[in-house]
């Protein structure tokens, strides 16, 4: 706190004396060059997810996960398959686990429904070509997280990304957000321009609440959706997600990638 | 030296007015994309890059080229391309400049261009490209006005150049090479992921940026008595048959890896490039062109009396050019995209907004080469009036 | 020197391109008068003193951006020792909930873009 109280004075001050183009963009610069420092040192914690790909076969559960996460987010609904922006929803089995099935495996198991989501992984490709720290691994938490203010919209992140969890604003989403009857937005969560990547923030804004994920919360107001998601703490040990993690038979999407996803599905 | 692009005939104002003209309609069709977005583009979801990045992709293969004449030219001494190096860097420049265009045309958020170098990301292969791009369009800028300035004085270029003139030789290769890079170095794309894409990406550089280098120093000729002589045309044809033929080779490794091992991962890609899977084949046809005009002008081109025939040669030149553009230009960053992680195949193709804008930064690259082109025609016409009045 | 005449009518038309917005607004908009501000009736001053806000309330927005999503940091000590919340939806807001008589009245006058409301959603509505 300390520290950015007093950048921000120097900043200020410099751009009050009248050399507010140069200064204030060395001192952004020296802030980056902070930042990337700073991942490189051990995260302290890692969020995970644990799904349960059976109990997640009831299609209430996923439909309101992925209602609830659209309306806490301000997702838009866009009908146009290719502008769709998606948070969180469903994929074939056979398209998620795609080195798990074969010609052989039953049609009903190919063409189940999963959840599929951000994993936020241990060493994301997302981050590793961003060209301008937009988007990063949070070292608290291990959240994958997106700057909306500094994304360019080069889209690398997307090729890169093996799991196809981002999605692109190729138009204004205002356009296309649920509004109440006053016409206001349904949460003051920010939307997002036109021209930036967003993706699954694990809900770092309700976590900062002390709140647990929108979708964790809706499935299990379903009645069966008790534990169809779990959600905790990699390292610690007491969590329900490691416990979860030791007992059960679990999968990630891709392993052999080497990505290490956060995202669990007990088989 | 500059006041040469000012003056000129008829014809020259109309070949500028022409490029203006193919601005203007790039300027209109981007007006579109910046207020509605990129949603006016072909692109979706699935194949996030299309005809922009492509393009970009082919012009630092012509920016790259010019190393074809400056490498023999500096180190070798290679006197017969003294005419040749000059247009070849003044082509890298204006290929730079439409590269940097192409990509801040292809970006959701193309004012905050800046963030990539105010936040230098040291992992991010983007930002090392941002780097060489620009780094290499300086180098070209400061050597070109240089050596041309002497030149028009009658005088040895400045001895601070050399060292530069020899950077540029590595610079050239790394911009092509870190291109390649940006789509070799992704896990999600098994089509890119090969160690072969740079190689394979400066080989059809060295095949089509000397190629259109042999079509403007004849189109010169043709229109300004700017004669780069003989000996630069046939020694950059050999160039340009040695580099398609390694870079038909190149293609036919990756092929046989695919094809061979016949893994689905691998061969799906070229399946969807040259026969199309579950009815999406809009690529097929593309694909087989430009392979069927790649090895017919290899062939020709390596036969040596139809290589030096410069009736042939502007026909063969122009078919290295196409099938490179096809390869490069649709089949290679495009197919990158299919099948999707998520197994959907889905076609991409330009809209025609989309092509306008491609249009207007050709513009933009023509009429820089023309303004150049004009200026170098000019000193090198002044000297010969000097040399003439001394003799 | 014949080009006598062409260049000083070419530095005529530079400066009076350079000087547009000037007369332009003199001319065209005839209103130069200061634009007046909704201000919160209960309070004196802002975070900081007023004209440390009006002159660089866009640098302390950066900064408190970039703390808050970036760093996570939401604590703020002003010059005065106070400890704020780091949030533009409910602490600049709680005062200055009316944006159209606040932030649009200055920057439509000084014709300063404002993108903050193009996502962040505005106290009253869209």
């Amino acid at each position: 706190m300390e520290r950015s109280r007093r950048k921000f004075f120097r900043d200020a001050g410099a751009a009050t004396l009248g050399l507010g183009c140069g200064l204030p963009m060395l001192g952004t610069g020296c802030s980056s060059a902070g930042e990337g420092a700073q991942s490189d040192s051990g995260s302290t914690g890692q969020l995970a997810m644990v799904i349960d790909l059976e109990k997640c076969h009831n299609d209430e559960i996923r439909t309101a996960c992925a209602e609830a996460c659209r309306k806490a987010h301000n997702i838009p609904e866009i009908p146009d398959p290719d502008d769709e922006i998606e948070w969180i929803w469903d994929e074939h089995y056979e398209h998620v686990f795609e080195d798990l099935v074969h010609e052989r495996t039953p049609h009903e198991l190919k063409e189940a429904p999963v959840l599929v989501l951000c994993n936020h992984c241990d060493k994301p490709p997302c981050v590793r070509v961003c060209p301008t720290q937009a988007t990063w691994k949070r070292d608290s938490d291990g959240v994958v997280m997106m700057d909306m203010h500094r994304c360019i919209g080069c889209r690398y992140c997307m090729a890169a990304c093996p799991y196809g969890s981002r999605s692109f604003n190729w138009r204004d989403p205002r356009d296309y957000i649920e509004m109440d009857a006053d016409g206001e937005f349904l949460t003051d969560f920010p939307t997002r321009s036109r021209g930036v990547v967003e993706k699954c923030n694990f809900c770092v804004d309700r976590i900062r609440e002390g709140l647990i994920p929108a979708c964790v919360e809706a499935a299990a107001g379903v009645p069966g959706g008790e534990g169809a998601m779990v959600f905790g703490d990699l390292r610690d040990p007491h969590s329900e997600v490691n416990r979860l993690l030791e007992e059960k038979n679990t999968i990630v999407r891709r392993h052999s990638l080497g990505t290490g996803p956060n995202v669990y599905y007990i088989v | 030296m500059l006041d040469a692009a000012f003056r000129g005939s008829k014809r020259y104002w109309t070949i500028l007015a022409v490029w203006v003209a193919l601005i203007v309609i790039g300027g209109i069709a981007f007006a579109r994309q910046m207020t509605e977005g990129l949603t006016i583009t072909g692109m979706s979801q699935d194949v996030t890059w299309g005809i922009y990045i492509a393009q970009f992709t082919f012009f630092v293969g012509v920016a790259a080229s010019a190393v074809m004449v400056v490498l023999p030219y500096y180190l070798h001494d290679f006197k017969a391309f003294g005419r040749m190096v000059i247009l070849g860097e003044c082509l890298a420049i204006s290929a730079v400049l439409m590269c940097i265009l192409f990509i801040m045309v292809d970006m959701g958020q193309p004012q905050r261009f800046t963030n990539v170098l105010l936040h230098p990301t040291l992992n991010s292969m983007m930002f090392w490209d941002s780097l060489a791009l620009m780094g290499y369009l300086f180098l070209n800028l400061i050597i070109g006005a240089t050596t041309l300035d002497a030149e028009r004085k009658g005088a040895p270029p400045a001895r601070w150049v050399k060292p530069l003139i020899i950077l540029s030789i590595p610079v050239a290769v790394s911009i092509h090479t870190i291109t390649a890079f940006l789509y070799s170095g992704l896990e999600a794309r098994p089509f890119w992921m090969t160690a072969i894409l740079a190689p394979r990406f400066l080989a059809s550089a060295f095949a089509s940026g000397p190629s259109l280098l042999i079509l403007l120093a004849l189109i010169l000729r043709k229109m300004n008595k700017f004669d780069v002589g003989r000996e630069a045309i046939r020694k950059l044809a050999l160039i340009v048959a040695y580099a398609m033929v390694i870079n038909i080779f190149f293609t036919g490794v990756e092929f046989f890896t695919a094809l061979y091992s016949d893994m689905p991962h691998h061969t799906m890609a070229f399946e969807y490039m040259f026969r199309g899977i579950e009815g999406h084949n809009s690529l097929a046809p593309w694909m087989w062109t430009g392979m069927s005009i790649a090895l017919i002008s290899a062939i020709l081109l390596i036969i040596p009396k139809i290589r030096a025939n410069e009736r042939f040669l502007p026909f063969l030149c122009v078919g290295v050019i196409t099938s490179i553009w096809i390869e490069k230009g649709m089949g290679i960053v495009v197919t990158g995209f299919v099948p999707s992680p998520l197994g959907k195949i889905v076609d991409y193709s330009p809209t025609g907004a989309e092509v306008m804008v491609t249009v207007g930064v050709y513009g933009i690259g023509l009429l820089v080469l023309t303004l150049l082109y004009k200026i170098v025609v000019e000193v090198r016409a002044r000297q010969n009036v000097t040399y003439e009045k001394v003799m | 020197m014949n080009d006598r005449k062409k260049i000083y009518v070419g530095l005529a038309i530079l400066i009076i391109a350079v000087t547009f917005p000037f007369w332009y607004g003199l001319v065209v908009t005839g209103d130069s008068t200061r634009p007046e501000l909704f201000l919160p009736p209960d309070a004196t001053e802002c975070i900081e003193e007023t004209g440390f806000m009006t002159a660089n309330h866009m640098v302390l927005l950066k900064e408190w951006r970039d703390t808050a999503v970036r760093e996570g940091e939401r604590e703020y000590t002003s010059r005065s020792g106070e400890v704020i919340k780091i949030s533009l939806t409910s602490t600049c807001i709680s005062c200055h909930g009316r944006k159209d008589e606040f932030c649009a009245r200055c920057h439509d006058y000084s014709n300063v873009k404002l993108t903050c409301w193009n996502c962040h959603v505005a106290p009253e509505g869209k």
